[in-house]
């Protein structure tokens, strides 16, 4: 079985209340797909997704791993770019960035350091 | 002459809260050290211990709380209740608990547990007035569970105190965990052998006024 990656763009997002969106990535990793999402999600959400991931866990569903990158994260003490970071977060809010789920059974661990990212996948049982 | 006024409505608004005592939440992932520094706290302001701690993770799935715990530095007195919860996770596999011996249901009703408590300890955090996030400084600090909670403490404007636990330990990284972090003042501290703890003891008056 190949490990199929869906893309869902910060359009498909925009239209969908916080408790939609949870929703709908949960849909889509219970597929056994991982989600290469356009932009992140908020704090709450997240929060959000962390309660009904948990309601959801059963003998087959064994959670999510996820990971954001946002811009915003740089660590810069320069007021230039801070002043910058703020401007392009008040024009483009959570659209920039980037979030990877993947459903606990296939991705074991996305390792994060500051800009690179490694997915470990299971050895998985067909 | 409104900003008077403000200040002596805040004014009344500290007592009361003084009154019905800070609450110091204890927030982190799974197995990072909550309830030794916990047990750490109340062992050296109280003379007992304030719950289990085990190298399996999850030991923790409900909500503790200590009252009234009074701490003293340099003649300050500070009193708030203490409270321990759940480690939060995105994934819980009762097979993990099976690999580190326990029986098949015994394995599964702790992961469900789990669930629970996870879901608890995200419910709580609207309820605390300051929050001790304690990681594993051995661990690599950018795990998004370490994100959405202080994500969270700060879209709630909640005071925050990261500790960098198992300092004693060769692999600890607390630079790492500051860089990741930059915002936030980063205290390395070891819960089990008390490594740093009075320094801890000092910012905790700076943490909760
Ligand atoms: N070396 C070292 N080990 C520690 C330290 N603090 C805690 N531990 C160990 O880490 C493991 C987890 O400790 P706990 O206090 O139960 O962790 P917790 O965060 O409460 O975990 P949960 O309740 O499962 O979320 C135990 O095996 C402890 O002995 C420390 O400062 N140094
Ligand atoms: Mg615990």
């Amino acid at each position: 079985m190949p490990l199929i990656i869906q893309y869902i763009p910060y359009e498909e997002m925009t239209g969908l209340d916080s408790e939609k969106r949870i929703q709908k990535l949960l849909k889509v990793v219970k597929q056994n797909k991982v989600i290469l999402m356009e932009g992140t999600l908020s704090p709450e959400e997240e929060a959000g997704l962390i309660e009904e991931t948990m309601q959801s866990i059963d003998s087959k569903f064994k959670g999510v791993e996820i990971s954001s990158f946002s811009p915003f994260d740089k660590n810069t003490r320069l007021l230039q770019e801070k002043i910058r970071q703020l401007f392009l977060q008040f024009v483009l809010g959570r659209r920039r960035g980037l979030t990877i789920i993947g459903p606990a059974s296939i991705v074991k661990e996305i390792k994060r350091d500051p800009r690179s990212v490694q997915l470990f996948l299971s050895n998985r049982r067909q | 002459m409104i900003r008077k006024f403000k200040n002596f409505l805040f004014g009344i608004f500290s007592v009361f809260k003084n009154k019905k005592h800070v609450k110091l939440g204890i927030y982190g992932p799974p197995n990072a050290g909550k309830t030794s520094l916990a047990n750490r706290i109340c062992k050296d302001w109280l003379g007992e211990e304030m719950g289990k701690v085990s190298p399996i993770p999850h030991e923790t799935r409900e909500i503790q709380q200590k009252e009234k715990v009074t701490i003293q530095s340099n003649g300050k007195r500070l009193s708030f209740n203490l409270i321990d919860t759940p480690g939060i996770a995105t994934k819980i596999d009762y097979e993990d608990f099976i690999k580190k011996g326990l029986e098949k249901k015994e394995a599964q009703s702790r992961a469900k547990e789990a669930t629970k408590g996870v879901i608890e300890a995200i419910k709580w955090l609207d309820n605390m007035d300051a929050v001790l996030v304690v990681l594993d400084s051995t661990r690599n600090p950018y795990d998004q569970v370490n994100i959405t909670i202080i994500g969270n403490l700060a879209a709630r404007n909640i005071p925050v105190l990261i500790v960098g636990n198992k300092v004693d330990l060769k692999k600890a990284n607390v630079k790492k965990i500051e860089a990741a972090f930059p915002q936030y003042k980063v205290l390395g501290v070891s819960a089990e052998y008390g490594d740093n703890i009075e320094d801890f003891y000092k910012e905790l008056f700076r943490l909760v006024r």
